[in-house]
């Protein structure tokens, strides 16, 4: 009886506490989508009724508009040249045993564990020096080098549920190992592939710090927000924010929907 | 032989600080059934490998075909293998499994498309193609392998435990399709296996592996009737091992005294009084009595408790201990074991014909 009501009330606090953190997470989230669809000026409590306004606004301010395609453009490249270098990367470890393997893969993983502002600052130096400062590639590279070890450990969990058998059956049956590579490995790894592409373009999409320190006048859309957050308050902010919002959340379900796949659902060597 | 389809010549293979493969010399017919036993860890999966191209040997040289191997990388060598893991493609369907060794020589998608589904059939796996593999059984999912290895139809088929993962039942079915398919095809087939009942029922020759080298070569019941050695003996389990040393040597026999007694054992040359010696009797060729009960005296006989039994399908094994804390394995059908009223804790006298001992030729 009495551990009934306990077990109940535990149940109880732990749904609450739960419930508690998604609202702390999510509300101020809601409170930004809310108010982009707000016909007040200033977001203040009564609403002013439903208005697309500001998101009218924001597709005719050229400056977002040229933020949120560079944005497009450094995510989208991001994300390719994350996923084939993460993918080779991951691929080195996984194939090979060489000295030094735990320096290189130390290497691979440590951009993100370094201070944005940091890695940033670092960049920034760097690239003005050798004359790459403020392009978009330029925030490309830089994203690169931190979504890449992201890629890296999806692509090489993935590898490790291929067994040594699949490749060298490959060869066996008359398969060079490029070709092993592209018809098999390739294939085995597509559903990790497919996940570190979207979340490295989340990766990138959501990054401000250092496009902020190496774009130059080249705005991303993370960069765009703040400056015009310096100015003076925008009710556009918050449309920009609920599209941001809208774009990264879709990324990164994308990704992880694919990166969530079990090996073990489709592999030959599933005991029967 | 005289012309050797598959010839391995003082082959070694050195693993970082591991010596796998110390120096086999082995040649294979074209046609043969062959079948590589040992232990684990004797090397015989190694020597698979190295056949096929998926390690190089560190010594000695591979032919196949007349043709030396030597720095013919795997995917050039036409040695298809059907592997342990099956190593099945889990991203294509059966069908495009079946049809991935004709992809990678260049056959156009139509002509290859009809092949796979040829040997699908002759698998009895019709109407599976569009499958994936992960939707089929573990017999099915064999059969696929099997298909893939032979569809490009090549001279040699490599098997590498290819039925451990099956039950029972299965494995005794495919044991009968290899053989068929061996029957149909007249090709090579290795067969690397450490199970004896299929490597005996399978095999033309059989190879005993052990510690890195070959320990015999032979016919499956030459195999098992005259181990040429202490480790063939025991590894053959059916087999009975006395050591002892030489007490007396005549023309065509030797006396070997042993902590069971002295026993005459036919030779073929006489040996040196006083030298260690070894025979095996065949588990099913030991009689086994009451203790006491008379048998004829002029008989070999050894006293013991009757441990356990084991069922092997209609026969049963009699686990009898001797003295010297060593066992005797006897074959027995059920009815004799009935008849005798074998139970564990039984005093029983075994006994066997001395014209069925065999005496190692090397010593143990």
């Amino acid at each position: 009886m009495k551990r009934d009501s306990l077990t109940r009330l535990s149940r109880t606090l732990q749904y609450t506490w739960v419930l508690a953190l998604f609202v702390f997470i999510a509300a101020p989230m809601l409170v930004i989508i809310v108010f982009s669809f707000d016909a007040n000026r200033f977001p203040t409590i009564p609403w002013g009724g439903f208005s697309l306004e500001w998101h009218r606004a924001i597709f005719n301010d050229e400056m977002v508009i040229d933020a949120f395609v560079n944005s497009a453009v450094v995510g989208l490249g991001t994300a390719v040249f994350s996923t084939l270098l993460g993918f080779a990367a991951a691929y080195i470890d996984y194939r090979w045993r060489f000295r030094g393997q735990s320096s290189f893969v130390l290497l691979v993983a440590i951009p993100p564990a370094v201070p944005a502002t940091i890695l940033g600052m670092a960049m920034l130096a760097f690239l003005s020096r050798v004359g790459l400062f403020g392009r978009t590639e330029t925030i490309m590279a830089c994203h690169v080098a931190i979504a890449a070890s992201f890629a890296m450990a999806i692509i090489r969990l993935r590898l490790g549920e291929l067994g040594a058998d699949l490749e060298q059956a490959a060869w066996n049956l008359g398969a060079s190992p490029f070709t092993a590579l592209m018809r098999v490995v390739v294939p085995f790894c597509k559903p990790a592939l497919i996940a570190s592409f979207f979340l490295s373009a989340a990766v990138s999409f959501d990054e401000f710090m250092i496009a902020w320190f190496v774009g130059g006048v080249h705005e991303t859309l993370p960069v765009r927000i703040l400056n015009l957050l310096q100015g003076q308050v925008n009710p556009k902010i918050n449309a920009i924010g609920t599209v941001v919002l809208v774009i990264s959340i879709t990324l990164v379900l994308v990704a992880q929907r694919f990166v969530g796949v079990k090996a073990g659902r489709t592999a030959a060597t599933e005991p029967p | 032989m005289s012309d050797p389809f598959v010839s391995l010549q003082a082959v070694e293979k050195r693993f970082a600080g591991h010596h796998a493969v110390r120096g086999i010399n082995l040649d294979i017919a074209a046609g043969e059934f062959i079948a590589i036993m040992g232990p684990s860890g004797c090397g015989k999966s190694t020597t698979l490998r190295l056949i096929a191209g998926l390690d190089e040997p560190t010594a000695g040289e591979i032919r196949i075909g007349g043709q030396s191997m030597k720095g013919i990388p795997a995917y050039q060598r036409d040695t298809p293998m059907v592997w342990q893991s099956l190593a099945l493609f889990p991203f294509l369907s059966v069908a495009d499994n079946v049809a991935f060794p004709l992809r990678m020589k260049k056959i156009g998608a139509d002509s290859r498309r009809k092949r796979a589904l040829e040997w699908l059939d002759r698998m009895g796996l019709a109407g599976m193609a569009e499958r994936q593999v992960s939707q089929l059984s573990g017999g099915q999912r064999q059969r696929v392998a099997i298909a893939r290895a032979l569809v490009t139809e090549p001279s040699i088929l490599l098997l590498d435990e290819p039925l451990s993962a099956l039950d029972a039942h299965l494995r005794t079915r495919m044991q009968t399709e290899l053989a068929r398919l061996h029957r149909e095809l007249r090709i090579t087939f290795v067969y690397v296996t450490h199970a004896q009942s299929e490597a005996f029922a399978l095999a033309d020759r059989i190879v005993i592996m052990g510690d890195g080298v070959i320990q015999q070569v032979g016919k499956p019941q030459d195999v098992y009737r005259e181990p040429v050695n202490a480790f063939v003996a025991n590894f053959i389990g059916m087999n009975n091992l006395v050591s002892g040393q030489v007490l007396s040597s005549g023309a065509d026999y030797v006396e070997v005294l042993s902590s069971h007694g002295a026993f005459k054992v036919p030779t073929a040359q006489p040996l040196q009084t006083g030298a260690p010696a070894s025979f095996v009797v065949a588990g099913d060729r030991v009689s086994l009595t009451a203790e006491g009960t008379a048998t004829d005296p002029h008989l070999p006989r050894i006293d013991g408790t009757v441990l356990g039994l084991e069922f092997v399908g209609s026969t049963q094994t009699v686990f009898v201990e001797v003295a010297g804390a060593s066992e005797f394995r006897v074959q027995k059908q059920q009815h004799e074991i009935e008849s005798l009223g074998l139970v564990p804790g039984r005093r029983v006298s075994l006994s066997w014909d001395p014209r069925h001992a065999w005496l190692l030729p090397q010593a143990a």
